[in-house]
């Protein structure tokens, strides 16, 4: 079993995402063993965009922060790296592709083999053009994560039928963010999943609170929570950790 | 021209766009499949273009320009002539046509000068559709004056303060919001960019540019031109203009990139001289971008050619070297729009100044019986506040 599949053999799984290098990397040393400290059973880790055009305001702020703080891809590599040596968990990163190609795939995948990450996440990266990455995560033994929408619809068993890792249901239209409530019938994506795959699913996109991570694990076997801990981090700086690490606390469903 | 792979020029293009926008992107191109070569939405697309748009546009000898700067014959196609001041109209008028066509009420669009938001806007309302352009706060800023015109006629325009707050940032928030809401909503993407069919879809609407002014040249002149000048932002108004005129090896193709204060300053949004390869917004094309692939703030005094990419046929045909690229710098753009409008009595938007630009220095290298083509793609009444600016002249605007 891959680290990734390890996050799901013992009941649902609680993914926390930050993004890398907010407020500065120092505190991303700091929050990565106290995020799986605090129950997370797999932490996505952002790579600053200038322009991540599946972020809501939250997000997009965050990566702002981290880039005029002078994080760039190699420095989060090295940061990860470090954190690897005491983190157990499954790590896995979510960045657009102009990073990736522009730093070359095939170094950028030898890193994170290097680095210890498990999975990609690749918003702008749909199922039509995951040949740009799909033999280099092969060769490096990296998931690229694939995503599910509720606009996926008949897409979605083709999708679930190659998915690595996990499948990354998108609970709602739009971008990251909170939202008060979910009205996509999650429970039919992942049921359409389950028909082809084992490979478990878990869903993001506007949880915040610890009733919305249980009904979402509920219908699949995650929640996945980002904008909601980001906050946190925006709020309180470079002293957020005990702040974030007591939030996934009271999140773990 | 597209080759190989669906939806690819060379390496460049393909549908690099989040999953839930996919669905949306498949029904646009199976749409558009449908209905480009449908006998109906041809003649009423024709028939718009006709009697509403304005077409065909006027291809004019610009004597005085010519005999003055001395060398090649310099012919001018007026789009800045058509309804609402530039080219912008002819793709907008194919693609709410489509929209309308696949039931949807309301379009989306991002805008940089405002063109495209005011050609967008004014084919929603003659269609009746709701309306929305998103447009970076700096070029509300210096383009005023269109964002009243688009609320003028019945769009409600969203300032965008995120990023570089220009068209790069735009671009961002309405993909943010087409993914927000789709069902009823169709992007009208301004430009020969994106995934896949847009840059089809754009170039297809816009090619009725070189048509017809190849078929204006051969009627005028019986035969073709040696060059055609257009300048190139994301590049629709120059792909339209060169489109018909690249199985024709003796055509030079010439596109006229924003180089803002100069190529080797970061004060600039000249894509093919300063970019390199990328994914961004979409598709595979050349992109301005540093060490870590971040997109670069670019800089233009033209808000529509101050975007950090450039369309993937644009990319390709550089590549191939069917189209050669070159920049012009914000003086230089500024000295030929006031040029014109003194030579020829036409005001040029500061975009199109960018290809006048060019003309002036490539008319005196050829001989008098060459012929350069200038696409000018809008008028300029929008930049006569920012130029007086520029001169150091403070008018009311």
């Amino acid at each position: 079993m891959t680290r990734i599949g390890k996050a799901f053999d013992h009941g649902k799984a609680f993914i926390a995402f930050v993004t890398g290098g907010d407020p500065d990397l120092e505190t991303t040393a700091r929050l990565l063993p106290a995020m799986e400290q605090a129950g997370a059973d797999l932490i996505e880790i952002g790579i600053p965009f200038s322009d991540p055009v599946a972020e809501g305001p939250v997000i997009q702020e965050a990566n702002e922060r981290a880039l005029s703080a002078g994080c760039t891809t190699d420095r989060l590599f090295e940061t990860v790296k470090k954190s690897r040596e005491s983190v157990t968990v499954p790590m896995v990163f979510l960045t657009y592709l102009n990073p990736i190609f522009h730093y070359g795939a095939e170094r950028f995948l030898g890193r994170c083999a290097e680095c210890g990450i498990d999975g990609l996440i690749v918003p702008d990266m749909p199922y039509e053009e995951k040949g740009e990455l799909q033999e280099l995560c092969e060769k490096y033994g990296v998931d690229i994560i694939s995503m599910i929408a509720p606009t996926s619809k008949d897409r979605i068993r083709m999708i679930a039928r190659e998915a690595k890792g996990f499948v990354y249901c998108v609970s709602s239209l739009g971008v990251t963010g909170v939202r008060r409530e979910i009205t996509t019938d999650v429970g039919e994506m992942t049921a359409l999943v389950r028909e082809v795959t084992d490979t478990p699913c878990a869903v993001g996109f506007g949880i915040s609170t610890p009733e919305q991570a249980r009904a979402m694990a509920a219908v699949s076997d995650g929640a996945i929570v980002g904008s909601a801990i980001v906050k946190i981090v925006a709020q309180h700086g470079r002293d957020c950790v005990p702040y974030v690490e007591e939030y996934i606390r009271s999140m773990h469903p | 021209m597209e080759t190989g792979r669906k939806g690819r020029f060379g390496e460049y293009g393909g549908q690099y766009i989040s999953e839930t926008l996919m669905n949306a992107i498949l029904e646009l191109e199976e749409a558009y499949e449908r209905y480009k070569d449908d006998p109906a939405f041809v003649a009423e697309l024709d028939e718009l273009n006709r009697n509403y748009a304005g077409r065909p546009s006027l291809l004019y000898e610009a004597k005085k320009m010519s005999r003055d700067l001395g060398g090649a014959r310099i012919y001018l196609k007026r789009e800045d002539l058509n309804h609402t001041g530039s080219h912008k109209i002819n793709n907008v008028l194919g693609q709410v046509l489509l929209a309308k066509r696949m039931g949807k009420t309301r379009v989306i669009a991002e805008t940089g000068a405002g063109q495209h938001g005011v050609a967008t806007a004014t084919a929603a309302a003659l269609m009746d559709m709701e309306c929305e352009i998103y447009m970076g706060k700096v070029d509300c800023d210096r383009q005023a004056l269109n964002v009243f015109r688009m609320e003028l006629l019945g769009a409600k325009v969203h300032p965008v303060t995120s990023g570089t707050q220009t068209l790069k940032d735009a671009v961002n928030e309405a993909y943010r919001e087409w993914t927000s809401r789709i069902d009823d909503t169709h992007y009208v993407l301004g430009s020969v960019m994106g995934p896949h069919p847009f840059p089809t879809i754009v170039r297809d609407f816009q090619k009725i540019i070189g048509r017809e002014i190849k078929e204006q040249m051969l009627e005028k002149e019986g035969r073709l031109p040696d060059a055609v000048l257009a300048c190139v932002g994301g590049g629709s108004n120059a792909m339209g203009a060169f489109y018909e005129f690249i199985p024709d090896r003796e055509v030079r193709l010439i596109g006229c990139e924003a180089a803002g204060k100069g190529v080797d300053t970061p004060e600039t949004a000249a894509t093919i001289a300063t970019g390199t390869p990328g994914i961004f917004h979409g598709m595979k094309s050349l992109f301005c971008q540093d060490a870590d692939g971040q997109i670069a703030p670019v800089y233009s005094i033209s808000a529509g050619l101050d975007y950090p990419g450039i369309g993937p046929e644009h990319a390709h045909l550089y590549e191939t070297g069917r189209a050669e690229y070159v920049a012009v710098t914000d003086d230089e753009a500024v000295e030929a729009f006031e040029f014109l409008s003194r030579e020829e009595g036409i005001i040029p938007a500061i975009e199109s100044a960018h290809a006048v630009a060019y003309a002036m220095k490539l008319a005196p290298t050829m001989g008098r019986d060459q012929i350069i083509v200038v696409n000018i793609s809008g008028r300029g009444d929008k930049d006569v506040a920012a130029i007086a600016r520029y001169r150091g002249v403070d008018i009311h605007d």
